[in-house]
């Protein structure tokens, strides 16, 4: 037996230090300049950024539409836009809302901020995460190209059959709603693959699952229920189209199809869609309240059961959208039941919150703010659920525009005040600047004013039994004055995101230079420069507890011995995060957004006819067969840290 | 209780509306124990928000000198600090579980009160409402079908007498919906579905469809009038009589186009040969409230737009624009108006 030396590994090259690495690792690591290096790019900074300012973009378009409508609900019978467009416009802000806005941008903040949280240098599968960008710009610009060509979807963002089907809306409006629905499917259970990938294996060494980031752990919730609930609104737009294309007759009840379902289907994908745009906000929470509170959130296990069971639970409540289908009624108490449970573990979590700021010192910064927005208003959308999930109060409240008001205090509340505040936390990590703190307490102001006022009259609307989804009312019920402030909060609300966007432009170009933990956080992603390099970290860091930067010493330890002179990961087990092998990662290519667009205009064609299927088949197979090529032996290995 | 909801929406009544489409009538068997079970939930609500929102407040005066200072705690340190809340998370959280229990029972017991059956003895009355896109079609079914009666976009009920209305739909998701009654019941094509309906005081109540069904969803509206037992029997009385022959010269033009032309290949009017079926039935359609599923009051200026134009009424609806001319409007108009 012969004992090997170190300087007989065939591994131990070179070793870089100090400047002369990180101009090595930033020669591998970085993309080509200009527009080619735009488009090959499988950086997840790069597609992070691209898909977050692309989904807010959504949210600013579909926030137009709503301005429209509101301006027309203003008064009664007012007769600025047809009752077609009114149709239209409501169907475009709901799918762009909770398809191209709300579920996409959680997505990107999990793409540009988990890798850097768990301390890895790219995601897992890169390439496949840049096609999730292409497919996902391609679903949102079939959408609203076709809006401006006046084939916008009219069905509502739920479809329902049969006024969806065939017979009753003939023309390709709901064709383009669904092919839209299979782009942004694709796209995000692509970007949940690779999220639960990175998450499980890349973690840096000793980063074991009970020290994850919170963050990361509901990205790693809300993919798994990305993946477990897609199929199902995947079965059901596929029985859809082939309904209307093929001549299928899933949902024909004259043909022993079933209307109802339809709703089943697409409510087992729709509920739990909910949980997947809200819990990310829990985690942008917990990470503010810890940073601006200088302490750990209370009860770190609680909160992940908390966060577990809300994705459990979020599959046996769809029932409750189809109270009024008159099923079995029996049946019903079982989702009475099940829905009010979700009250406990978000009520533990608020809890769980405030006594962080109880106990700790909170600095009420923009961020902060937002968090107390969020929790007052989440509690009000959280209490308002609780009274939909009775079935007696259902059964009047459903379809109503309490339900408008529901929902927008929970996904606006619950995730948006989190994502603003979440933006303007991680601002200087993304961009390297900060945003400006006085325009973002104006900002803050504004639109927590102006989503009150503009919402909270919704409830009086909807008792006093306005249903939604109306293009006008007549006069004399007593609407009158509740639409009128809830079109005056809009346009507040609006001035509000208009000040953000102004804030988040002006401050991109003006604003103070950043270092690299401006907040003083406690997570990986503070512990690399501002912006990050194109290579993370320099070493990838070890981690000994859930707050690596706040544990009293000078230096956060690393690891070193992976290679420099081609891109490398370490991943490590997938409890203990113990370091296992070494994975080579792939390099920028431009054949993600080939096969991304083969796959466009497969399915952009597949509305016309079922052999676009067939056809194009053959170029998005050699697309993909390029994108997988086999790249030959690895190159012997010269250089490590 | 009642009274209670009454303030807590005080706000909404300062507009000074009228309740005729609203939650808070409690008009029916059903919309009274809404509101009931509506305040139950509205205390608990307002009690776990003042909860929540005192806690927070306390949390922002509590450390509000010792911002400075002090560096963050790490892990170790923090979990020690967190044991004096272990108590008060379990609290809280027994807490919610209770509450949230007494909800869930609360909403049971209402929920099983609705689903009551009217007691065997008493009368009940058997309304078949059909949902098309966008008007109601309501027929009244008796024992001797000779009696039976059928209207649209109206539906007349006497206080105190349960009402067993069949829901179907003939071409998309409908939602039966008259708030100051009871709750909302989806009418689902190639399936029944059934409401019981207890109205218990007289009075004129609107109800909507609450599920969109195209284009003019926001137009889908019906007119429930609860009369006294004696009113309604009139009424009834009144329906069943077959339409009267026409008595002026006008009328008879306007009889002669309305049955010999467009009109009588959608629309019924019984004693006459007009028997269209997919249109809503016009035996007595001048006796009614409203014109088009509630677009309109029925006034004599509405019917002429209405007949003049349907589509510029309400664009999109099922009945084409004719063109009828000037002598043949007013032909028409007097006739319908006949029609009581």
């Amino acid at each position: 037996m012969s004992v090997l030396s170190a300087k007989d590994l065939p591994r131990d090259g070179e070793r870089l230090k100090g400047a002369a690495l990180h101009k090595r690792l930033d020669k591998t690591w970085r993309r080509p300049p200009g527009l080619w290096g735009q488009l090959i790019t499988v950086d997840h900074k790069d597609i992070g950024r691209r898909y977050i300012v692309t989904a807010m973009g959504f949210l600013v378009l579909g926030g137009i539409l709503s301005l429209i409508m509101r301006t027309q609900l203003a008064t009664p019978e007012s007769g600025l836009i047809t009752p077609q467009r009114y149709a239209e416009l409501f169907t475009m802000h709901g799918t762009t809302m909770m398809f191209l806005f709300a579920v996409p941008v959680m997505e990107a903040m999990a793409v540009f901020l988990v890798p850097l949280m768990i301390g890895t240098r790219a995601m897992a599968f890169p390439r496949l995460n840049a096609f999730s960008y292409w497919i996902y710009l391609a679903g949102g610009c079939l959408l609203w190209i076709a809006f401006l060509l006046n084939m916008a979807p009219d069905a509502g963002w739920f479809s329902y059959v049969p006024l969806s089907g065939p017979e009753f809306s003939p023309g390709k409006r709901t064709d383009v709603w669904a092919q839209m629905v299979t782009f942004t499917e694709v796209a995000a259970l692509a970007v949940s693959v690779e999220l639960v990938a990175t998450i499980l294996k890349q973690r840096a060494p000793g980063m074991t699952l009970a020290r994850m980031p919170l963050f990361v752990w509901v990205s790693l919730i809300t993919s798994l229920m990305v993946i477990f609930s897609m199929p199902a609104v995947t079965l059901a737009s596929s029985f859809l189209l082939s309904d209307r294309l093929v001549g299928t007759q899933f949902y024909n009840p004259f043909e022993h199809g079933d209307a109802l379902l339809w709703q089943h289907l697409f409510w087992f994908f729709g509920h739990p869609e909910v949980y997947i745009i809200f819990l990310p906000g829990v985690g942008f929470v917990s990470h503010i309240v810890e940073t601006f509170c200088r302490r750990p959130v209370l009860f770190y296990p609680v909160m992940v059961l908390a966060m577990v069971s809300i994705g459990l639970l979020a599959f046996g409540l769809w029932v409750h959208h189809m109270f009024a289908t008159g099923l079995p009624r029996l049946g019903y108490s079982f989702y009475t039941a099940a829905s009010m449970t979700v009250a406990i573990p978000s009520g533990i979590q608020i809890f769980c919150w405030i006594a962080t700021m109880w106990e700790g010192r909170p600095r009420w910064d923009t961020p902060l703010l937002y968090v107390a927005g969020f929790i007052f208003t989440f509690v009000i959308g959280g209490l308002t659920g609780v009274m939909l999930a009775s079935v007696p109060l259902d059964l009047q409240l459903h379809d109503t525009y309490f339900v408008v008001a529901h929902f927008h205090y929970v996904l606006i509340g619950g995730a948006v005040f989190p994502l603003l505040g979440a933006l303007t936390y991680w601002f200087p990590k993304i961009t390297g600047r900060m945003m400006s703190e006085r325009l973002g307490k104006w900002t803050f102001w504004t639109i927590f004013l102006g989503f009150q006022l503009g919402f909270a009259p919704m409830h009086w609307s909807g008792i006093l039994g306005m249903p939604r989804r109306v293009y006008t009312y007549p006069e004399g019920l007593g609407w009158e004055n509740t639409n009128l402030l809830s079109t005056l909060g809009a346009f507040v609300l609006a001035t509000g995101v208009l000040l953000f966007a102004m804030n988040a432009l002006l401050s991109l170009r003006r604003g103070a230079t950043a270092d690299d933990n401006p907040w003083g956080g406690s997570g990986l992603e503070w512990a690399t420069s501002s912006p990050p390099a194109s290579y993370n970290f320099a070493h990838i860091p070890v981690v000994e507890s859930r707050t690596p930067l706040w544990d009293g010493r000078d230096h956060l330890p690393v690891m070193t011995g992976l290679r420099v002179d081609d891109k490398e990961l370490l991943l490590t087990s997938v409890i203990e995060a113990k370091p296992d092998i070494r994975e080579p990662s792939p390099k920028p290519t431009i054949w993600p957004l080939i096969a991304a667009l083969a796959t466009t205009t497969m399915f952009v064609c597949s509305m016309f006819t079922p052999w676009a299927v067939v056809a194009g088949a053959v170029p998005t197979a050699a697309a993909l067969i390029a994108w997988f090529w086999p790249k030959g032996p690895p190159t012997p290995e010269p250089v490590i840290e | 209780m009642r009274r209670c909801l009454t303030a807590l929406l005080a706000l909404a009544a300062l507009g000074g509306c009228d309740t005729v489409q609203s939650m808070t009538g409690g008009d029916g068997r059903d919309g009274a124990l809404f509101n009931q079970l509506f305040t139950i939930f509205m205390i608990v609500a307002l009690l776990a928000l003042a909860a929540v929102l005192a806690f927070l407040a306390a949390a922002y005066y509590r450390r509000r000198d010792a911002r400075e200072g002090a560096p963050p705690e790490g892990d170790g340190e923090a979990e020690r600090g967190e044991q004096p809340y272990r108590p008060l998370l379990i609290g809280w959280a027994a807490l919610i579980a209770l509450g949230l229990a007494g909800l869930t029972l609360a909403s049971y017991f209402t929920d099983r009160g609705m689903a009551r059956p009217p007691p065997p003895d008493r009368p009940v009355l058997s309304v078949e409402i059909v949902a098309n896109q966008w008007w109601w079609d309501v027929r009244y079914h008796f024992f001797d079908h000779s009696k039976n009666i059928r209207t649209a976009n109206e539906l007349h009920l006497p206080a105190g007498v349960p009402a067993m209305v069949t829901l179907r739909s003939n071409d998309v998701i409908h939602s039966f919906w008259v708030p100051n009654l009871a709750g909302k019941q989806d009418l689902i094509p190639g399936r029944v579905t059934d409401i019981v309906l207890v109205p218990n005081k007289t009075g004129r109540f609107r109800g909507q469809c609450a599920e969109v069904c195209g284009v003019q969803h926001a137009h889908m509206a019906l007119d429930v009038i609860v009369d006294t037992p004696m009113d309604f029997a009139r009424w009834m009385a009144a329906q069943a009589v077959p339409a009267p022959p026409p008595a002026t010269p006008l009328a008879k033009a306007g009889f002669d186009y309305v049955t010999n032309r467009e009109c009588a290949s959608c629309h019924n009017i019984v004693g006459t040969p007009a028997s269209g079926q997919v249109g809503p039935d016009l035996t007595h359609v001048a006796a009614r409230k409203s014109i088009g599923a509630g677009t309109f009051p029925m006034t004599r200026g509405h019917l002429y737009a209405w007949v003049a134009d349907p589509q510029g009424a309400k664009p999109g609806n099922n009945m084409p624009y004719i063109g009828l001319e000037a002598d043949e409007l007013h032909a028409v108009v007097a006739y319908l108006e006949t029609l009581k």
